[in-house]
């Protein structure tokens, strides 16, 4: 195919970043057994030809350890996204159509959520939920739906108004049924760009919240787990402890961020001449 | 010796639009169009709304947005207007007067906008001079332009033209929104400008009006220039050349109120050869080829059989060229 | 008149949210299944100690009271000014907030300031032009730290700066081994110049790409075109439309980005050890300090609010559509 503009460029982008994101997903999955396989003939070993990422204290491949953090950080990532994506929808549809003590609520709890600081908010959830694995998941599904909500709550209002959804009302229709039979079909490109840009915060918040301590157990192979054990070595000078691991994150996240820019640009509306 | 003092020569401009996914098209939103401006003559170029004739403004100021192009000739004084040369005339010898509120920053006091930013006791005295002779006190000057009427925004637009004393005025849409008496007031304002000797382009959609004030008329169907005719031609269908502007006639009130059925072709969806060929009762064969842009005794009219209603009778000539 | 009412109608809005907040947290706080004993004094250690030496550590703790009736007491203290003792530090929370608020505040509002600065006028050097040379260098590079998480930023510049170049220390906020009365100021700004600059890089490209993206629109609006037309220069438009339209949105922004900065900083603290409000937070949050915890949110939360409601209050009296709409109805 020739490219010819900037919608075709975007496409063709988006499509790499796709590719490139199952690629290391399914490769974290098929080799998480060896990823944390302990060899102590080769500790603390530089990069070099057959360790590109060098190896750590214990003689784990960091490439390997590497590639099955960010796999179970984009898993992580896609089920948490997914919940608040949920969450926003269904609050964000209530919010508009169940009236002003509804919609009072629910804008007062986003409030709420955007009042603590996020790292904070994080850090008091897991620890409601015990900490670990679920404390992490909970957390981020919980406190990254606000902007959506609102997004889509606006969208709703603005739907409201239209004819077609004022004859469904007039016809008898029920405020829910005209809202997930006759909206929700208008706000499905709304949500899943909204979703996909929610990725990148996902994974980013979980990355942090981990590295703080809070997250995943230490066996487990995830990226800030990777990044808090490197603290201890950095000042020895193991820089490749760090380096490599974030670096690969950074760019999970930009593939992330390209595929909701990329679906932005494709469904809004709004775009029509770029 | 100089020439008109605005001559437009075959001007297209279209603007590229993505359609459905990936594709893009190219909109042609003005063809082939021919205008000239005379100093102290007032000329109206008629179009249907959101036709995207604004851009013709924006063509000849040469502020076209990024995704449009243009193509054909424009003349100032007789001298080409190159792009360097229209930043150079604009807002001193050509100025726009632009059709909304949201033509002026809503954060800024309307006396300093209409002094542009200049400040001393002259530009301010000017400044009330020319408020006032729209009748807008010196208590409209600390105003934000949310808080004017429709009709002092527009009288706030003139008077920014009014402060750089033009040689071409170019009206863009300025009465949508205004109640007839407060728009016949609004095109008065530019009648004037064109009495006191300055050349006046009217951008309009509203041909009633518009004869009230103009010397021509320049009639666009489907962004396609039709017919250019003196605006006294209007007093009677005899004079009127093209099947279109008849039909704009008859539709007028005092003429009946009558109207051709079907709407102006979506500039995607152009037929070939004449715009108008699909509704027009008089169409044959031929004005599905190419039509061109003929002169008349009155301006100019871009119709096969223009002569027939002309002269009354098919002129043998044309007949021969349709045969060859 | 109207403005004081409106603006004491904002303040009680931030009040009401606030004590919204601490029940929220409290709420979060009592429901949690963590152990403090077993977190704190270890499983065994408590085996080890006789019932009534373990009734007591459960008391210390609070554990077994009811939450709702701890959140009476708490709040009927905090009205008294008391947020209580940290269990960690076996001091009051307040004490251990201040001494830490006063290394965090620096730090912060250091950042604050940079990234506010420098990202404003990189958000008008790319919103200038969209697409142009300048606008893909900055979008590019909002890009690269926004889809970077901060703590390892902040990894990299003590990788560079602190270990390899050895220009700066590795952490703390003062050397080691100095008694508090010792420390010179030229010490304590050595000692944030990383932490800072981390926070800084990562705040830059929020309001960058907020400025650019309303300074673009400026740009391409009607006014501005019109503008161009009346012959005014690009330059005086950037200057007479462009910063008018731009300042007080990305003002607002700014006031209202305290919660990244403060979240951002928890991170960065943590990597350069650094003693203030986020560290004090990882800290009560990991040894189960619910006291210390809860203070630390209600006072953050409190910095959030604030920097919101002034955003709005700033709004509200300077935009003439504010303004003036306020006054009409």
């Amino acid at each position: 195919m020739k490219i010819r503009n900037r919608r075709q460029r975007m496409a063709v982008l988006m499509a790499v970043s796709l590719f490139l994101l199952v690629l290391v997903t399914a490769a974290g999955w098929a080799f998480g057994e060896t990823a944390s396989a302990t060899d102590f003939s080769r500790k603390n070993l530089a990069p070099c030809l057959s360790y590109p990422f060098g190896t750590d204290f214990m003689g784990r491949d960091m490439l390997l350890r590497t590639v099955a953090g960010l796999s179970s950080s984009i898993r992580l990532g896609i089920l948490t996204a997914a919940v608040s994506a949920v969450i926003a929808f269904i609050l964000g549809l209530a919010a508009a159509v169940l009236g002003k003590a509804a919609d009072g609520v629910i804008s007062g709890m986003i409030d709420l959520v955007m009042g603590i600081p996020h790292i904070l908010l994080l850090i008091l959830i897991s620890y409601a939920c015990g900490k670990g694995f679920w404390g992490v998941v909970v957390g981020i599904s919980l406190t990254h739906w606000t902007s959506l909500a609102r997004l889509i709550r606006g969208e709703v209002l603005q739907l409201k108004e239209s004819n077609y959804v004022k004859i469904a009302a007039r016809l008898g229709h029920g405020k829910l049924k005209v809202a997930f039979f006759h909206m929700t079909p208008h706000l499905l490109p709304q949500l899943v760009t909204g979703l996909v840009l929610m990725f990148p915060h996902a994974i980013l918040h979980e990355a942090s919240i981990t590295f703080l301590g809070f997250g995943l157990p230490p066996e487990e192979p995830a990226i800030g787990i990777i990044l808090s054990e490197s603290m201890k070595y950095l000042v020895m000078g193991k820089w490749w402890l760090a380096l490599f691991p974030g670096l690969l994150l950074a760019g999970v996240v930009l593939l992330f961020h390209f595929l909701g820019e990329g679906l932005l640009l494709l469904l809004d509306p709004e775009n029509a001449h770029r | 010796m100089e020439g008109h003092l605005l001559e437009v020569r075959g001007l297209s401009i279209s603007f590229t639009q993505y359609e459905k996914g990936l594709h893009q098209t190219e909109l042609p939103v003005i063809r082939d169009l021919n205008v000239t401006v005379d100093r102290g003559e007032l000329v109206a170029v008629i179009g249907s709304s959101g036709s995207g004739k604004s851009l013709l403004a924006h063509a000849v100021m040469g502020l076209l947005p990024y995704n449009a192009s243009s193509s054909g000739e424009m003349l100032y004084q007789g001298e080409p207007l190159t792009e360097s040369r229209k930043r150079e005339l604009r807002g001193r010898n050509i100025v726009l007067v632009p059709q909304s509120v949201s033509y002026l920053d809503p954060l800024m006091q309307v006396g300093e906008q209409v002094r542009k930013g200049k400040k001393g006791p002259a530009i301010l005295e000017k400044c009330r001079r020319v408020l006032g002779s729209y009748g807008l006190g010196p208590e409209t000057e600390p105003l934000y332009p949310f808080q004017l009427s429709g009709g002092m925004t527009r009288r706030v637009l003139i008077s920014t033209a009014v402060m750089e004393e033009p040689e071409l005025v170019i009206a863009d849409e300025p009465t949508p929104g205004l109640h007839l008496e407060a728009a016949r007031r609004v095109l008065g304002h530019f009648r004037e400008m064109a009495e006191q000797g300055a050349g006046v382009l009217l951008i309009t959609h509203d041909l009633e009006l518009a004869l009230q004030v103009a010397d021509r008329v320049v009639v666009l169907y489907a962004g396609t220039a039709i017919e250019e005719t003196d605006s006294r031609s209007f007093s009677r269908e005899e004079t009127l050349y093209h099947p279109y502007t008849r039909a704009l006639y008859r539709a007028m009130p005092e003429h009946g109120f009558s109207s051709v059925p079907g709407n102006q072709p979506y500039v995607k969806e152009l037929p070939s050869g004449c715009p108008y060929r699909p509704r027009c009762e008089r169409a044959k064969g031929e004005c599905a080829g190419a039509v061109p842009f003929e002169r008349t005794d009155r301006g100019g009219v871009r119709c096969l059989r223009w002569r027939e209603w002309a002269f009354g009778q098919e002129e043998p000539s044309l007949r021969e060229e349709a045969a060859l | 008149m109207d403005n004081a009412k409106w603006i004491a109608g904002q303040l009680i809005r931030m009040m009401v949210l606030l004590v919204f907040v601490a029940a929220a947290v409290f709420l979060l706080l009592s429901i949690s299944p963590v152990d403090p004993l077993t977190t704190n004094v270890g499983q065994t250690a408590l085996g080890a100690m006789s019932p009534e030496q373990v009734e007591k550590l459960r008391e210390y703790w609070g554990v077994g009271v009811p939450p709702l009736s701890r959140f009476a007491g708490w709040a009927k203290d905090v009205l008294r000014g008391d947020l209580g003792v940290s269990l960690l530090y076996r001091r009051p929370v307040a004490e251990v907030i201040g001494e830490r608020f006063v290394n965090s505040v620096w730090l912060m509002a250091a950042a604050w300031l940079l990234s506010g600065a420098i990202g404003f006028l990189l958000g008008i050097l790319a919103g200038r032009k969209r697409g142009g040379l300048a606008d893909k260098l900055v979008t590019g590079y909002c890009l690269m730290t926004a889809s970077t998480p901060a703590f390892w930023i902040a990894m990299v510049l003590l990788m560079v700066f602190a270990v390899w170049l050895k220009w700066l220390p590795i952490g703390l906020a003062v050397p080691i081994g100095t008694a508090a009365a010792e420390v010179s100021l030229g010490d304590r700004v050595i000692h944030m110049i990383l932490p800072a600059l981390a926070l800084s890089l990562t705040g830059i490209s929020n309001i960058a790409l907020h400025t650019r993206e309303k300074l673009a629109e400026v740009m391409e609006s009607d006014y501005v075109l019109f503008a161009r037309a009346r012959g005014e220069s690009e330059g005086s438009i950037l200057l007479r439309h462009g910063l008018r339209n731009i300042a007080l949105p990305a003002l607002t922004l700014q006031f209202g980005s305290v919660s990244e900065i403060f979240g951002g900083s928890v991170l960065v603290e943590q990597v350069f050890s650094y003693p203030g409000l986020g560290q004090a937070a990882v800290t009560a949050g990991l040894g189960s300090d619910v006291p210390l915890l809860m203070g630390i949110t209600v006072i953050s939360a409190a910095l959030v609010f604030g920097g919101n409601t002034a955003a709005n209050i700033l709004y509200g009296l300077i935009d003439p559509r504010m303004r003036k709409g306020r006054r009409k109805s």
